[in-house]
């Protein structure tokens, strides 16, 4: 009965409750389509990130923080013998972290210099490129993104100049073997890529390593001695935070969006009540209790909610599916800046995302449909029919 | 004819002298001049970049290898900080953050003020008979002056440089130019010294000149002495850190 009422109520008031609803719409596709974008960057990244640089995870030298550059002169050593037969069994790739300082073009320029098994196939990184030109004295494997800021291509040769294990300056012509299109901008961005022996020769560090990657599904090795088990989350922690960190910003503009939707139901309900008195004063004439007429109300607007979701469903869907299937294109290479952004995002709608968004929302449209609507309880029948009415 | 035949033998009994003189006593002499028991002294340090050159104003206060104590005067944006070697020790006071920051490890291979020089630079005091094994392996005439090449070869591990090249200059016993090589034999640094001065009974050079080069078309840096004294007293409170904040 109340629902029926309530429905008529809504088709009869036409543009105004399609301007609500599809104020409500809106609002519901930009928290489900921008949640949906940030799921997928992350999962993104998480999965970019596993791929090319940690794989299953890593054990690292106990002074090793790749954060601070400053630690990458002492945090080497040979490597415990457990995570020695990982390496062994090619199930783990070891990379010897140094700094160093490169000058091409005759440009000085600090780099992190790395080097790595070029057999491996731990993490997805074109390293047997390293191995392919054995005349060649230091073959280097450099990012896109480094290429561009050094204006490097391949076969370009350039000097390297580092300090080794006793403090001792060496220099020496590194060339370009190889460019990298990687969308980890860790592994691009201030970075070259060596053979590891070689670079174990040339910081007279035999046999010393910084940190293991090891392979996906490996168990986690017990008894390392000082060397630290670091899993996928504590790796991938700092792109969490990276995107944790952009979250405030959208909260704010779902704030705005659902705000507008709010104020618009609101004020619907509002007009509703003072243009409607004579309807009220008639509805609890014939007996409608106060309750049953605040519930006819807060229904109305409920029923705003359950159109948007509606019209969320229809156009919109379209949209969440064609660019859940094709993704979304980005405008530039994020990578250069740091972002690990795919060139095309693939947007993640999940289940919970749009649950909780939709039960935020129809919490919010009941909220703000209820608040007017308790004033018809304060109103007086005989007043309410001659249309006195106060809000 | 017999007084010319005695200015003869003098002469080139003196030249004799100069030219078996050893590498060691070059080394030591070339030690003296350029080291002393203290000295005060305002400079200027001209940063050649690749489209502008900056100039850094300073004053220092040093006691023998071991005590420095610099003060950046300007430009203004370098103006108060100030900078404490105590041995083997480096600390910097920049006056934005107001803190003092020991540079230590990686941070000493970092540049001085944008400049061609890294703190290691700054900080190698040691005698360099100590740390180089020299030999005298040439005689050059060089813009009209007389000049031993001497090659030096590290004997102790972990010197930043493991091979030198000097052109020691036979007057003035200062070095003209210093070549500095990396392991490889690679030619890392030059250091050019102009401007030779007699000041107090000693030579020293007016004008360094340090060059990185593996930059290409790099101009260097360039250090110019404006005012020096030596074998002043300067007070010991000169050398503390608590000065670096006032």
């Amino acid at each position: 009965m109340l629902f029926k009422i309530a429905l008529k109520n809504l088709l009869g008031a036409r543009l105004r409750t399609f301007l609500n609803v599809f104020v409500t719409c809106i609002s519901f596709f930009m928290i489900i389509f921008i949640t949906g974008l940030y799921d997928g960057m992350r999962q993104h990244a998480k999965q970019v990130t596993i791929d090319t640089e940690i794989a299953g995870g890593a054990y690292w030298h106990p002074l090793y923080d790749p954060s601070d550059p400053m630690v990458f002169e002492d945090s080497h050593s040979t490597l415990p013998p457990k995570i020695k037969d990982l390496v062994n069994d090619n199930k783990a790739v070891p990379i010897l972290v140094s700094q160093a300082a490169i000058y091409p073009n005759g440009r000085i320029m600090p780099v992190i210099m790395k080097g790595i098994h070029p057999s491996q196939n731990i993490v997805s990184m074109p390293t047997n490129t390293l191995e392919k030109n054995k005349d060649i004295n230091i073959p280097v494997l450099i990012g896109k993104g480094m290429a561009n800021n050094t204006k490097l291509n391949i076969g370009d040769s350039f000097t390297i100049r580092w300090l080794d294990s006793d403090g001792t300056y060496d220099a020496d012509e590194g060339t370009v073997v190889h460019i990298m299109d990687t969308e980890n901008f860790k592994l691009d961005i201030g970075h070259i890529w060596i053979p590891l022996k070689k670079a174990q020769k040339m910081l007279a560090l035999e046999n010393e390593v910084t940190y293991v990657s090891y392979a996906i599904g490996e168990k986690k090795i017990k008894n390392l001695g000082s060397w630290i088990h670091r899993d996928v989350d504590y790796l991938i922690q700092d792109i969490e935070a990276a995107i944790e960190a952009d979250k405030p910003g959208n909260q704010i503009m779902f704030t705005i969006l659902l705000s507008l939707a709010a104020m618009g139901i609101f004020n619907a309900q509002v007009l509703s009540i003072f243009r409607r008195g004579k309807e009220i004063g008639t509805l609890m004439a014939l007996g409608m209790t106060r309750s049953k007429v605040v519930g006819l109300f807060t229904l109305e607007g409920g029923i705003n909610a359950v159109l948007a979701s509606a019209l969320t469903l229809f156009p919109f869907g379209l949209i969440f599916w064609w660019t859940a299937e094709h993704g979304v294109p980005m405008p530039m290479d994020y990578s250069e800046m740091g972002f690990m952004i795919a060139k095309q995002l693939m947007p993640v709608y999940s289940f919970s995302l749009i649950a909780t968004t939709t039960v935020l929302v129809f919490f919010i449209v009941i909220i703000v449909s209820y608040l007017p609507s308790r004033r018809i309880a304060r109103m007086k029948p005989t007043n309410a029919l001659k249309g006195k009415t106060s809000i | 004819m017999i007084k010319k035949m005695m200015y003869i033998i003098f002469f080139s009994f003196v030249s004799s002298q100069i030219e078996n003189i050893s590498v060691d006593d070059i080394i030591n002499k070339m030690d003296k001049n350029l080291n002393a028991k203290s000295r005060v002294l305002k400079s200027k340090m001209v940063v050649h970049g690749r489209r502008s050159s900056r100039t850094i104003e300073s004053k220092n206060w040093v006691i023998g290898t071991s005590k420095s104590f610099t003060e950046y005067l300007s430009p203004a944006r370098e103006a108060g900080t100030k900078m404490l070697k105590l041995g083997d020790r480096l600390w910097t006071y920049s006056p934005q953050t107001d803190r003092v920051i020991q540079i230590s490890g990686h941070m000493l291979r970092q540049s001085v003020m944008g400049s061609d020089m890294s703190y290691n630079d700054m900080m190698e005091d040691r005698p360099l008979q100590e740390i180089y094994k020299a030999t005298i392996t040439g005689s050059e005439t060089k813009e009209g002056r007389d000049q031993w090449v001497i090659t030096m070869e590290a004997k102790v591990i972990g010197l930043p440089y493991p091979k030198r090249k000097t052109w020691v200059d036979k007057e003035y016993f200062l070095p003209l130019r210093e070549e500095l090589y990396a392991k490889s034999g690679k030619l890392l640094k030059t250091a050019t010294l102009k401007d030779i001065k007699n000041i107090q009974g000693r030579w020293f050079p007016g004008k360094f000149i340090y060059k990185d080069e593996l930059k290409r078309n790099s101009k260097g840096t360039e250090w110019i002495i404006d005012n020096i004294e030596f074998d002043i007293k300067i007070p010991t409170s000169r050398f503390s850190k608590a000065l670096l904040r006032k």
